[in-house]
């Protein structure tokens, strides 16, 4: 996997964005902005199926006025990840918390697009509220990891 | 520890942010339209009091570990500017329009103060948020002269004369 891994960095897009004296700023300004964003979109849905926050509406009604800003924050953190990545991707593949964020990412989006996604848009859901916590709340672990382990890459190395 | 309290006031930005920019743009009447506007600070805006103080206090912890180079960074000063202008901004919403809730919150679009402070609240956080990991770069640094002068007044840097 490594020479893959070169060879994106060495691409042009990689060496335009390690060469610039702004452009990783930038780039990480705006994945930061897409982060502030989605977290309020998970959070809020999370929050609901754990009976907290916005709690006179029903799970479904919060999670379908959520889920177009999550797709959106979503799509703009990983376009902007990408370029992230591609700018110092030798150094990410070499990065145990890199790794952590790409296992955490992939379970994250697996579970948000399938099982969540399922329970929370369902308009009548027979689910008991037991149920409905333990998906918030490998909604919140599953997210957390990917935040932390992408914190984390700009510490090690 | 440094790294800790970095992360944790970086993931804190899901929480304090993340919710603000709900409440924003359900006063620009873009999301959460058939909730009353009044139900949404009543239940949220207790999560972002407790993100905020999570904020303030890693902030500065964050701050004290290197005051002076914060102190004569010039994205530190805008940061902080800008909270203060942020934080007018809610107040005003809070002690103003907001009074009347109760009159104009059910509908899907509120009435132009309250989508002025939730405009005005998203370009301030998000200055703030920008800013805030500018802080990490060097570029305006009073010790890598010489800067535009412009950087030297706004940074407060102490330049020796020639």
């Amino acid at each position: 996997m490594l020479p893959l891994f070169q060879s994106i960095e060495a691409s042009t897009v990689g060496q335009l964005i390690k060469n610039s004296p702004w452009a990783f700023a930038v780039i990480e300004s705006i994945h930061l902005l897409a982060l502030s964003v989605i977290g309020g979109a998970v959070l809020v849905v999370d929050l609901r199926l754990l009976g907290l926050g916005l709690r006179r509406q029903s799970v479904a009604e919060i999670a379908r006025d959520a889920y177009p800003v999550l797709v959106g924050s979503l799509i703009v953190m990983l376009v902007s990840g990408v370029g992230l990545f591609a700018s110092e991707s030798v150094k990410c593949y070499y990065s145990r918390p890199f790794w952590v964020k790409m296992t955490s990412l992939s379970l994250a989006m697996l579970f948000t697009f399938t099982i969540r996604r399922k329970v929370t848009l369902a308009e009548d859901t027979r689910l008991r509220p037991i149920w409905m916590k333990l998906v918030a709340l490998v909604s919140l672990t599953l997210w957390f990891g990917v935040g932390a382990g992408g914190r984390w890459i700009g510490f090690s190395g | 520890m440094y790294p800790l309290v970095e992360s944790v006031h970086v993931l804190t930005l899901c929480l304090f942010v993340g919710m603000s920019v709900l409440l924003d743009l359900r006063l620009l009447g873009l999301m959460l339209k058939r909730v009353p506007v009044a139900e949404v600070t009543e239940r949220l805006v207790p999560w972002m009091i407790a993100g905020f103080i999570v904020m303030v206090v890693t902030g500065v912890l964050l701050f004290y570990a290197i005051p002076i180079r914060s102190y004569q960074n010039v994205f530190f000063r805008l940061k902080l500017i800008t909270i203060v202008l942020a934080g007018i901004n809610a107040w005003t919403f809070h002690s103003g329009v907001h009074r009347t809730v109760r009159e104009w919150g059910t509908a899907a679009a509120p009435p132009r103060r309250a989508k002025l402070a939730g405009a005005l609240s998203l370009v301030f956080w998000a200055v703030i948020v920008v800013s805030g990991r500018m802080i990490a770069y060097n570029w305006f640094d009073c010790e890598l002269q010489p800067q535009r002068p412009i950087i030297n007044w706004a940074a407060g840097c102490v330049v020796q004369g020639r």
